[in-house]
């Protein structure tokens, strides 16, 4: 196969043919954890790609030094070190979206999609295609979380990034921005994600 | 390529001492560079929220905190008196209430000389979005304003008082209610000492 498109591919593979959240399913926890408006899911997607990208660097550089037996404790130390600096960096510059995000940024940290893409992909390629596939899985997860965001918010809270469009009185549907809306509006997102993207089989 | 580490017991020691050590320092400096807008940003946003709850002053209010610790409440309660041209003007005092529906939920209630609410800012909360949060919202803090406690029941309408409970989230007020009545309970007991200056 052709370099160049194999490099595309593997890009793309992260935002549609295994997009983390839709079809892999992983990273639950933030994914309907902070969910609630459009702005928390683009804040912790953004901050979840950052770690990953840098997770997946340092992995790819290093992974010749990491004897097998301790590779998954590497990991996570690497993990975990810029999830505390994506939290220093926060709470300092952006305060305001650190006390949105709250508990959910030092749970990064156990986010598997950053730990499975360290072991699956960054420690088995080079720096270009680790580079590569981080952004499209952070990529895929931004999206995936801001759309999960976004429909949440609009049916809860009747808004869209903070800007209202019913009024204030208005009936939304609370249970939407309460966790179990979280899980029914992942469900329709996921089966509408199967519906729309092509079939590879 | 590089061949890959072998397991043996001095390279997995050694490869997650010098990992864990490269990650100590790079966050040790981290932390350095960030610590004073840290402190900044803190600031910064007590500063601001003075200013949304007092009436206008002049003096440095954030150096001036008096500290204290009632008995009935669990943690300290800071007191930021503020005066204009030397005049006693009121005090913005933080409240809190560990009953919101996710815990702590604190607020920095700003009071006038005469012992009424001007303003109340939300400090720290960890409510439901889009229903408990609402507390910040102007609909809900315009009942606040100008109002007495002493004459002003801050309970909530289903308890007895007169405070109108946020749709689906009356367990927050509850607990606004409660750290603005803690809030005011303080001023009371502490504003004399600021007062009598104004008569001299």
């Amino acid at each position: 196969m052709n370099k160049t498109l194999d490099q595309k591919q593997n890009f793309l593979k992260g935002i549609l043919k295994e997009n983390p959240v839709f079809v892999m399913l992983l990273g639950m926890c933030p994914a309907l954890g902070v969910t609630s408006s459009a702005f928390n899911g683009l804040g912790m997607g953004v901050a979840t790609l950052f770690v990953l990208l840098m997770s997946n660097v340092v992995v790819s550089l290093i992974k010749s030094q990491i004897p097998n037996k301790v590779r998954i404790p590497a990991f996570i130390i690497i993990i975990a070190s810029f999830v505390t600096v994506v939290e220093m960096v926060l709470e300092a510059y952006i305060p305001f979206l650190y006390e949105q995000l709250g508990i959910f940024i030092p749970l990064i940290v156990v986010n598997c999609l950053i730990l499975g893409r360290a072991e699956a992909f960054a420690s088995k390629n080079n720096l270009f295609s680790s580079i590569l596939d981080a952004l499209g899985m952070g990529l895929g997860f931004t999206i995936a979380l801001t759309a999960l965001g976004a429909t949440r918010e609009i049916l809860g809270s009747g808004s869209i990034f903070d800007i209202k469009f019913v009024g204030e009185d208005a009936n939304t549907f609370i249970l939407f921005i309460l966790p179990p809306g979280a899980f029914i509006a992942l469900a329709y997102l996921a089966v509408l994600f199967q519906r729309l993207t092509p079939k590879t089989s | 390529m590089m061949q890959k580490k072998e397991s043996t017991f001095l390279n997995m020691a050694l490869s997650l001492l010098v990992i864990t050590l490269a990650a100590g320092f790079s966050l040790g400096y981290v932390n350095d560079i960030t610590l004073e807008p840290k402190a900044k940003a803190k600031l910064a946003k007590k500063v601001n929220a003075l200013k949304t709850v007092l009436p206008e002053f002049d003096n440095d209010a954030v150096s001036e905190v008096v500290i204290v610790k009632p008995e009935s409440a669990k943690d300290s309660i800071e007191i930021y008196p503020a005066f204009q041209n030397g005049e006693f003007v009121g005090a913005a005092v933080t409240g809190f209430s560990e009953k919101g529906y996710s815990g702590l939920v604190k607020i920095m209630v700003g009071f006038t000389l005469d012992g009424r609410i001007y303003n109340i800012s939300v400090l720290e909360q960890k409510e439901t979005p889009g229903l408990g949060t609402k507390m910040k919202g102007e609909k809900f803090l315009r009942q606040f304003r100008d109002k007495d406690p002493s004459r002003y029941d801050l309970k909530v309408v289903k308890d007895g008082g007169e405070v109108d409970a946020l749709t689906g989230a009356t367990i927050t007020t509850r607990a606004f209610t409660e750290a603005t009545q803690l809030a005011y309970n303080v001023f009371v007991e502490q504003k004399e000492q600021w007062a009598v200056n104004n008569e001299q």
